[in-house]
């Protein structure tokens, strides 16, 4: 490609930082040494294989984010040469994704969340303390952050360093105290294997199959894995043969957990029918959604069984690679992961010809890198290529046309990981467990003004209620004013629907959904219209910006609701309500993906519980 | 015969006209469109049929020469049997489907991007999508008063994820002042509004430079060089491609833009002649617009199968010599 | 070519083609559009190998690129077909359906062994084998060419050695498949096609032949004299020795555009009447006896022009031409007018009528069928025919419709200007995207790619000769000597070296050009002299 390069060279360490992950250059056309006894007559780096390597585009950008906090211009035109991607595209990709900056930064961050659940458990406190507090330094930048996924430790707080040796993780139930602790000692305490612990609230129970190794086997560890009935759902498919898996799926009637409920085992039948010699596998691991965190909680306790489920399904389907997409808000995932993986390549259980079997597989892992919209299945393909993570039109369907064009099988993290446990059980026997649409058992990650919130796994059937109470109810005891299910994407009902049975249909019933198994509790002392506003400036924040309806939607979205905020309506508040209806309609109606078609329902449905009136901000009571 | 014998007499004419291998032809594929049945090719889009039957469907990123990339979705349609609304432009016809274009929801959605896009983009050169949006009846002024133009380069800026809260008395646009960065284009992004086509042209479905790109994420959203670099300091070529594709009037042609600054524009006043660019052996076809015996402006018919619409430099800039005329 | 001179395809073809060589060609910046369809190909997964002494904008979107030295394209091409042939990759049943002389070309390339071809050209061998194999292997595949191939003292055999591997293959007369010259300007198709060739009449008619002569005759109603007549380099000698003493130029300007500039000064001083017709007084009108202004032909005229596609376009009037400047007809026909021949009033039209009268392969084209944009390609034979879209389908008509086509085998010529420790620097010549030949038409718009002439040299040659970029230095020819800024580029290796010939004005790139013309085609060996550089500061 002509490509023209206009950017300063890169510095020494730039150059290190992008060998490091992309390798030696191959050619002087690609960021090389020039030696014209190699390249004076031919060109060793062609046309098409030059531009075969956009893939590589995140994991440089995010080696040079790791090294320098940011992406100096002569890192990111040395990155552009070596991958032959046009310096406007790849500029393109960079800006799309919030972790990256093209600007100047300071090289550690701390970012604090300002989600729902934290925002309630007073992370805005937080983040002007630590504004404050560093206020003057060189090297500490404090940012906000949409959900880190660590509702069940709010307020939380994410701290990235960059230099040589970058390290950074979660800091949970965050205070300006432990996120100096950590900022001095360099330590992270949630990294000890314990802090499970404080996320599975059901430790130790014997009803737990999902949950069951979490925070009592090492995740890495291939003999605790086995001697737990690990591998043994993959050593069963090996056995039956991948037309035997699918009817083994198909008959669990396992249905997808990432929130659209698509029957897993027809997805694999059509993925396996599907033409073609080279088919993926990909594990939908950009748990974004606020108020979700159950698959952190797997790839950090039992990553082993992502990987076993994601094995079976490159059995099942004749895929022999699988890439797992794990946000860039999830270090600890992206490492406990790699050392699953690292471990099972060494014992065998993925790499090639498998056990002996014939069978090839292997995972790569890529990392997002700040982009809700990721974990929309087609943005997340775009991603992995190497693109702004803006998703596709469908059909196609992944199942035809998926990652690189190939069909692809793409599972939420919670949904591969039921798969060894169907294989084990049998697929007729993990039917038995459920209700009628919604089988087998269910995370349900539990937050906000509950006594004890974290990931809890019981069959599909329990009502709200009893969920609540399995999370020790309201800490304080104090009535429940609202129930968020489903997270942003999702929607508010009132303590008048606390009988819902959690299953698929059972939602579907009161017009709320699943979704990724949020349920977010807010007592009655909850702001309600400082949570709907922040959910249209998520949204507002989040839209990727291809299409129309959910670009501009979310921003006269967001306007409006700051509007109800102030109590400034244009015209009277009925009829705003009667113009976001409108609002929420085209985006529902016309915007290319799910971040469109949902970005209103929490909104709307809070507004028609709690009247206008619950946006403007509560007036203390004052004492006689 | 002699082997020097066709340098003396031309060769014979072949028996069969000489013709592109024939791909084998599906069966026709029949549709119902508002109850009316219509039979197009297979393979054949939405629009396509909506079109043959002369079905009104308005379109803003489509572009016959251009990949659909469906972002508009001011030519949404509804099909039976989807939950959402499909765009025409890219939706392939399947047997027996079933489709209105003038249901409520079509019209409902159709007139919201209308009003969507002039509630927050510079429409005054776009008079096609101004008649849309009077057609659809769209009232952008509830949205609120448009909120001031943004200071030059400071939307170019704006990072991912993270915005100022707005206050809602506003409604918030792209309004900022034009790029003018060299003499042959102009770039006024306070009339984009996002149809993706100059970075199509520039791309992959044209010209390959790839001077340009989508940046920015959301309602940040832009067309940027790498940094935000002047047009100079780019890849540009100045093919003008990406001018000739813009729906609005955003990329403009510099003599274009003085002329219309200085309100001398008149397109009553041009004729649009079609000629032979003479830059090279290619055989481009041009369209000079022509002002008052000045040529004011170069475009290639776009259904023109050697250019589909786009020229180089040379064709789309090089006329100057015919009318540095010094009276 | 096989008596048809036209490229054998259609633009649409190369987007759907297997395998594209584009040899000595930067299509990417003097061929913008037609390198679209290129680059359609390219995403359609056709491969593409860039033969070109330089590392251009196209040969930088090549699967391969071949950096041959200047001026060995025979080697290359020779040693391709020695190595298909010896895999026994040729296409024996085209070969012997089709063609005449293959045994004598088999033996004519059989010392082109891929060790020759690697020591002669400085390629290395795997890439020409991979070259040959993938051509020879493909379903479909296209041969491009331009002045890479033609400024060359040896242009026709060049030209012929592209041909011969396209027989050897039979990569001709198939859909997809092909070989395709493409033209500088827009009407250099056309021109030929019009007769504007020493021994044509209009569609290829060779003044030679009786029965075409007697056909113009009858029609013109005059005895056209039955000899051909002289090409640009014979005309340049004819000057020269005195035997041709006046010269009409129509629209070009020699004094700038040929080569060994002192030369052709020399010479057309030296004439006794030289009549300059054209849009701008040039540096050729300057030294004419008569200036005839001249509309621009694009867009202050009438009439037709012929593209790379043989594609029949028409030219329309846009503009009214400036006060005192005519149509080239108008000036012809007042012209003969003068010499007492009335023509009546020029009008296109009826001059295009007459000409497909006179010519089959136009005899379809009617000015009504050209109103549409998309023209019509030659050969067209009649009312109802859409025009040829590929040429040479009969060659694999069974049987075969007509005579069979030849190999022609050809020898390795090299540059006639040897380097040599006085002149270590091979210059060649070329053109940017953004300017056009002389600067004539494209000096009048402001570009902003435009830097001005430039010695390009390569990183190794700036370093040896200390040089740095933007510095004045002395270019020196055998022919002369000029100045010019250094421009260093990545895109050339040690020993090679670049430069336009836009910018005439100011840097006179055709000083050192050397005026080595091939006999044949008239055409230049623009591509290949020999330079040293010279420091102006100590």
């Amino acid at each position: 490609m002509d490509i023209k390069f206009t950017g300063p060279e890169p510095t020494s360490a730039e150059r290190l930082a992008v060998d490091a992950v992309l390798g030696p250059p191959e050619s002087a056309w690609a960021g090389g040494k020039r030696n014209m006894d190699l390249e004076g007559r031919i060109s060793l780096l062609g046309g098409s294989k030059a531009r075969s390597f956009r893939d590589r585009l995140l994991p440089a950008f995010h080696a040079v984010k790791e090294r320098f906090g940011w992406i100096p211009p002569g890192a990111f035109h040395y990155i552009c040469k070596r991958l032959t991607v046009p310096p406007a595209e790849a500029y393109g990709v960079a800006t799309f994704y919030h972790l990256f900056s093209m600007e100047h930064r300071k090289p550690t961050e701390v970012h604090v969340c300002e989600d729902i659940a934290c925002r309630i458990k007073g992370s805005g406190e937080l983040f002007n303390a630590l504004v404050n507090a560093h206020a003057c330094s060189t090297e500490i930048g404090i940012r906000k952050s949409p959900c880190l996924g660590l509702c069940e430790r709010a307020p939380a707080a994410l701290i990235l360093k960059s230099g040589e040796q970058p390290t950074g993780g979660a800091i949970g139930c965050a205070t300006p105290g432990n996120v100096q602790d950590a900022l001095t000692t360099n330590s992270f305490p949630d990294q000890q294997q314990n802090w499970l612990t404080h996320s599975v609230p059901q430790l130790g129970q014997p009803q737990l199959r999902l949950l069951a190794r979490v925070g009592h086997t090492l995740p890495q560890s291939i003999s605790g894995y086995q001697a737990t009935g690990g591998f043994e759902g993959l050593t069963n498919a090996i056995a039956i043969g991948p037309l035997a898996i699918i009817n083994e799926v198909i008959a669990s009637g396992l249905m997808g957990r990432g929130g659209a409920a698509f029957p897993t085992g027809k997805k694999w039948e059509a993925v396996a029918h599907a033409s073609g010699p080279t088919k993926y596998v990909v594990c939908n691991a950009d748990e974004s959604e606020p108020g979700t965190f159950k698959d952190r909680v797997l790839l950090e306790g039992d990553p082993l069984a992502v990987i076993e489920g994601m094995a079976i399904a490159g059995i099942a389907s004749g895929a022999t690679k699988g890439y797992i997409y794990i946000r860039g808000e999830y270090p600890l995932s992206v490492n406990r992961v790699q050392n699953a993986i690292d471990a099972s390549l060494a014992s065998g259980w993925l790499g090639s010809n498998i056990q002996g079997s014939g069978h090839t597989f292997h995972i790569e892992i890529r990392k997002g890198a700040g982009a809700y919209i990721c974990g929309e299945e087609t943005a997340l393909f775009n991603s992995i290529e190497g693109k702004r993570g803006e998703p596709r039109n469908k059909p196609p369907y992944p199942v035809h046309v998926g990652l690189f064009g190939k069909p692809t099988l793409i599972n939420n993290v919670e949904t591969l990981a039921n798969i060894p446990w169907i294989l084990r059980l049998g697929g007729a026997e993990y039917a038995g467990i459920g209700t009628g649409n919604s089988k087998g058992q269910k995370l349900f990650c539990v937050s906000g003004h509950v006594a004890n919130p974290g990931v809890f796994e019981t069959p599909f059937g329990i009502t709200l209620k009893q969920l609540i109470a399995l999370a020790g109810g309201t800490p304080s005891g104090a009535p429940i004013k609202a129930i968020l299910l489903g997270g942003a994407a999702g929607t508010f009902v009132g303590p008048d629907q606390m009988d819902v049975p959690l299953t698929f249909e059972g939602t579907r019933a009161i017009g709320a959904s699943l979704g990724s198994g949020v349920v977010m509790v807010f007592d009655e002392t909850t702001d309600l219209g400082d949570i709907l506003v922040r959910i249209a400036a998520f949204f507002r924040d989040e839209s990727c910006g291809q299409c129309v309806p959910c670009r501009v939607g979310a921003i006269r979205q967001e306007e409006l609701m700051q509007r109800l905020r102030v109590g400034q309506p244009k015209g009277s508040a009925g009829q705003e309500v009667s113009l976001l209806g409108e609002i929420a309609q085209v985006m529902r109606d016309a915007s290319i993906c799910g971040l469109g078609h949902t970005a209103s329902g929490a909104i709307q449905s809070a507004l028609r519980i709690f009247g206008t009136r619950t946006m403007q901000k509560p007036v203390p009571e004052v004492k006689p | 015969m002699s082997d020097s014998s066709y340098w003396f007499q031309p060769p014979p004419r072949p028996s069969l006209i000489p013709m592109r291998p024939q791909t084998p032809i599906s069966p026709p594929v029949e549709v119902s469109i508002d109850g009316e049945k219509v039979s197009v090719p297979a393979g054949s889009t939405i629009l396509d049929a909506c079109k043959k039957i002369g079905r009104d469907t308005p379109t803003i990123c489509y572009h016959d020469t251009l990949e659909p990339v469906n972002v508009c979705r001011v030519c949404v349609v509804e099909v039976e049997g989807s939950r959402i609304l499909v765009p025409s432009c890219s939706r392939k016809v399947e047997p027996e489907m079933v489709i209105q274009t003038a249901s409520d929801r079509v019209r409902h959605s159709r007139k919201m991007v209308l009003e969507f896009l002039q509630s927050s983009v510079d429409l005054s050169t776009a008079p096609q999508i101004l008649d849309q949006a009077r057609r659809y009846q769209t009232n952008p002024a509830r949205y609120g008063d448009p909120s001031p133009p943004a200071i030059q380069n400071e939307r170019d800026h704006h990072h991912a994820g993270h915005h100022e809260i707005p206050s809602g008395e506003m409604a918030q646009t792209v309004a900022q002042p034009p790029k003018v960065d060299n003499n042959l284009y102009v770039r006024d992004y306070a009339k984009c509004l996002l149809c993706y086509k100059c970075v199509e042209a520039c791309g992959t479905d044209a010209q390959n430079t790839f001077a340009i790109a989508v940046a920015g994420r959301g309602f940040d959203g832009r067309i940027s060089t790498e940094y935000n670099k002047p047009l100079p300091d780019s890849a540009c070529v100045y093919c003008g491609n990406c001018i000739a594709v813009c729906p609005t009037g955003a990329l403009s042609f510099k003599s274009e833009f003085d002329m219309r600054q200085a309100g001398t524009w008149d397109e009553s006043l041009q004729t649009q002649t079609d000629t032979i660019c003479s830059y090279c052996g290619v055989g481009c076809t041009l369209t000079l617009h022509v002002q008052e015996n000045k040529i004011v402006k170069v475009t290639s018919p776009f259904e023109q199968e050697i250019t589909e619409g786009n020229l180089c430099i040379k064709g789309r800039f090089g006329y100057s010599h015919v009318q540095n005329i010094e009276e | 070519m096989f008596g048809a001179g036209g490229g054998t395809n259609s633009y649409e073809e190369i987007e759907n083609t297997n395998v594209i060589l584009l040899w000595g060609s930067n299509a990417r910046e003097t061929h913008p559009i037609f390198f679209h369809h290129i680059l359609k190909g390219i995403h359609n997964g056709a491969k593409l190998f860039a033969i070109d002494p330089r590392r251009t904008s196209s040969a930088r979107w090549a699967d391969s690129w071949l950096g041959l030295d200047v001026g060995t394209d025979i080697v290359v091409s020779n040693a391709m077909a020695r190595e298909i042939i010896a895999s026994g990759l040729h296409n024996p049943d085209f070969i012997r359906h089709a063609t005449q002389g293959f045994e004598a070309y088999a033996r004519s390339v059989e010392p082109f062994t891929l060790d020759f071809a690697e020591r002669e050209s400085g390629v290395p061998k795997e890439t020409l084998r991979e070259m040959a194999h993938t051509y020879a292997q493909a379903d479909r595949a296209i041969i491009c060419w331009t002045l890479g191939i033609t400024e060359h003292h040896n242009a026709v055999d060049n030209v012929q050695s592209l041909i011969n591997l396209a027989l050897l293959t039979g990569h001709i007369g198939k859909y997809g498949s092909g070989l395709n010259p493409l033209r500088g300007q827009n009407n250099v198709q056309g021109g030929g096609d019009m007769g504007a060739l020493p021994d044509r009449l209009p569609g290829f008619q060779h003044i030679e032949v009786d029965a075409f002569r007697e056909k113009f005759n009858r029609k013109w109603n005059t005895t056209l004299p039955p000899k051909k007549g002289l090409n640009l380099t014979e005309m340049f000698h004819a000057m020269e020795n005195g035997s041709l003493k006046a010269l009409y130029v129509i629209g070009e300007n020699p004094l700038q555009s040929e080569a060994d500039r002192k030369h052709a000064e020399k010479v057309l001083r030296g004439l006794d009447f030289l009549v300059v017709q054209d849009m701008f007084l040039t540096a050729t009108g300057e030294l004419a006896d008569v200036v005839l202004p001249a509309a621009a032909g694009w867009c202050e005229s009438e009439g037709t022009v012929t593209n790379s596609e043989r594609r029949v376009q028409r030219v329309r009037q846009a503009l009214v031409p400036p006060k005192g400047a005519k149509d080239d007809l108008e000036i012809l026909f007042e012209l003969a007018r003068r010499l007492g021949h009335d023509w009546g009033k020029p009008h296109a039209r009826e001059i295009w009528e007459e000409l497909r009268s006179l010519s089959p392969v136009h005899a379809g084209i009617s000015y009504e069928r050209l109103a549409s944009g998309k023209g019509i390609q030659w050969p067209c034979w009649d009312d109802s025919h859409p025009g040829e879209m590929f040429l040479h389908g009969r060659l694999w008509e069974k049987p075969r419709n007509g005579p069979p086509v030849a190999f022609t085998p050809v020898a390795h010529d090299p540059p006639v200007e040897r380097l040599c420790p006085e002149f270590p620097i091979r210059l060649t010549t070329g053109r940017r995207l953004d300017d056009y030949n002389t600067g004539v038409q494209t000096s009048g718009y402001s570009s902003p790619l435009r830097r001005g002439e430039t010695l390009d040299l390569s990183p190794e040659d700036a370093q040896k000769l200390g040089v740095f970029p933007g510095e004045i230095v002395l270019v020196v020819s055998r022919r002369g000597a000029i100045q010019a800024p250094v421009r260093v580029t990545e895109s050339l290796r040690q020993g090679l070296a670049f430069m336009t010939f836009h910018f005439q004005d100011n840097i006179n790139t055709n000083i050192l050009t050397i005026d080595e013309t091939d006999p044949r085609s008239g055409t230049a060996e623009f591509k290949a002299c020999a330079i040293r550089v010279e420091r102006l500061v100590a």
